[in-house]
């Protein structure tokens, strides 16, 4: 249990790569892309993780009564989901413009017309 | 127990990865992402990060989904004209 | 690149950042660990500063300038998403036709969109206290005025939704976070420094200083944003059309 987490984050990042390069639709590299981002939620939020730990909120929970997890981590990947969202937008929108200019959105058929 | 609950939750968030990347066709693509994005969300939760599984549920299950089909259908709607569904 | 090769590259390539990533994993501390050096030094600073929500007390307060990065970065993408799917020379609207919708669907989405919508101004108005803020609460309330177009119809969402005005409140958001950081400064301590305001009580809505302004800022930032973006988005899939022979490698 002590380093499943840390290989899941790894299996997740290397499964999107493998999905970047393969992809056959630049769509799905765009989602693919994704795939990869969460990856790097998991390994932050495994890293602040405590055993016993309670969320950092002190809405219902007195300050010292429990150990906390790592807040700091947290912070990081919260607004990190939000903006990975809008950076994915853009993103979409750049396929959107490849699509109107060159009639396709294959990465393949995309270089063959550039060579 | 809790050990127990964040493997499930590992798991469930390693198979969904893997089956996001798996499926090609982008339209099913963006629904195997939103359920990646409820699986992190659960496993968020389980981490005892509710602010994060907050933010997660809101982005990976429901917006970036969306842009996607959205997205998707732009890009076939050229040179057809079809209207009807979402 | 022949697909076999570039196959080869990848597997090398994926090969090598597998070992350093394990190699990597086996000194990074134990999952579950006790010791969180920057975590415990973090829920102090926030205890100090009244702020019962720590992470907000992170985004908002302690690490409130790395917020400003991450904000215009979202400003930034927004603002280049709104450039890129204009509607250009060569492309026309097409306002789609009213479509039928089955009734318990449109009662089903009517009266969730209230709730949605209360829902998210509640979870920005709370980042303070429990979880929640500015950021997830944005995303919710931009994402509830959307039930609108399941449940009526596109032209409907149009109505409650001109676009400029939430653009405007996108560049608001962002202009009211900086002003906020200035306003430190001229108070007499460093920019974005929660010196300005009384702490007020612990667990209440007025606590934290300048923590539940940040936050609003950034919730409203967010929700305009969001709201844009699927406005541009949903233009382009729903309404906008080419027109005809215009298919290849033509200007915008």
């Amino acid at each position: 249990m002590n380093t499943v987490p840390y290989l899941v984050a790894g299996w997740i990042f290397l499964v999107g790569c493998y999905g970047l390069a393969t992809s056959r639709h630049l769509v799905h590299a765009v989602g693919c892309l994704t795939v990869c981002q969460s990856s790097t939620y998991v390994l932050l939020l495994a890293v602040g993780y405590r055993d016993g730990g309670t969320a950092p909120v002190f809405s219902d929970v007195t300050p010292g009564s429990r150990p906390l997890v790592d807040p700091v981590v947290q912070a990081l990947a919260l607004t990190d989901v939000v903006v990975g969202a809008t950076v994915t937008a853009l993103l979409l929108a750049l396929v959107m413009q490849v699509a109107k200019r060159h009639g396709t959105v294959n990465p393949d058929e995309l270089s063959e017309l550039r060579g | 127990m809790t050990d127990a609950l964040t493997l499930v939750s590992l798991l469930l968030v390693a198979a969904s990865a893997t089956a996001a990347v798996a499926v090609r066709d982008p339209a099913r693509q963006a629904l195997v992402l939103a359920v990646l994005g409820l699986a992190l969300a659960v496993l968020f939760t389980v981490v005892q990060a509710p602010d994060v599984g907050l933010s997660q549920l809101a982005v990976g299950s429901a917006l970036t989904p969306l842009l996607i089909l959205l997205s998707v259908r732009k890009v076939r709607r050229r040179g057809q004209h079809e209207g009807g569904d979402r | 690149m022949s697909r076999r090769m570039r196959m080869w590259v990848l597997a090398t390539g994926g090969l090598a950042v597998a070992v350093l990533l394990v190699a990597g994993y086996a000194r990074l501390p134990h999952f579950g660990g006790a010791v969180h050096p920057y975590g415990e030094r973090a829920v102090s600073a926030a205890l100090a500063r009244h702020t019962a929500n720590v992470i907000s007390s992170v985004n908002f307060d302690l690490r409130a300038f790395d917020t400003l990065g991450e904000e215009t970065i979202l400003f930034g993408a927004v603002l280049g998403t709104v450039v890129l799917l204009r509607q250009t020379r060569d492309e026309r609207e097409v306002p789609p036709a009213p479509a039928e919708v089955a009734p318990p669907v449109r009662r089903y989405a009517l009266i969730m969109l209230p709730v949605a919508l209360l829902t998210g101004l509640y979870v920005v108005a709370h980042g303070q206290l429990s979880p929640g803020g500015g950021f997830q609460g944005g995303v919710v309330v931009a994402t509830a005025l959307h039930l609108l177009y399941i449940g009526a119809d596109y032209r409907a969402l149009e109505k409650i939704r001109p676009v400029g005005t939430y653009e405007v409140g996108d560049a608001a958001g962002e202009a009211a976070y900086l002003v906020l950081g200035v306003a430190g400064l001229l108070g007499g301590s460093a920019f974005l420094a929660n010196t300005l305001l009384p702490y007020g009580t612990f667990n209440t809505l007025a606590s934290g200083g300048t923590v539940p302004l940040l936050n609003a800022a950034v919730g409203m930032e967010v929700a305009c944003a969001v709201v844009v973006l699927l406005a541009r988005f949903l233009d382009q899939a729903v309404e906008i059309e080419e027109d005809n022979g215009s298919a290849m490698g033509k200007e915008s």
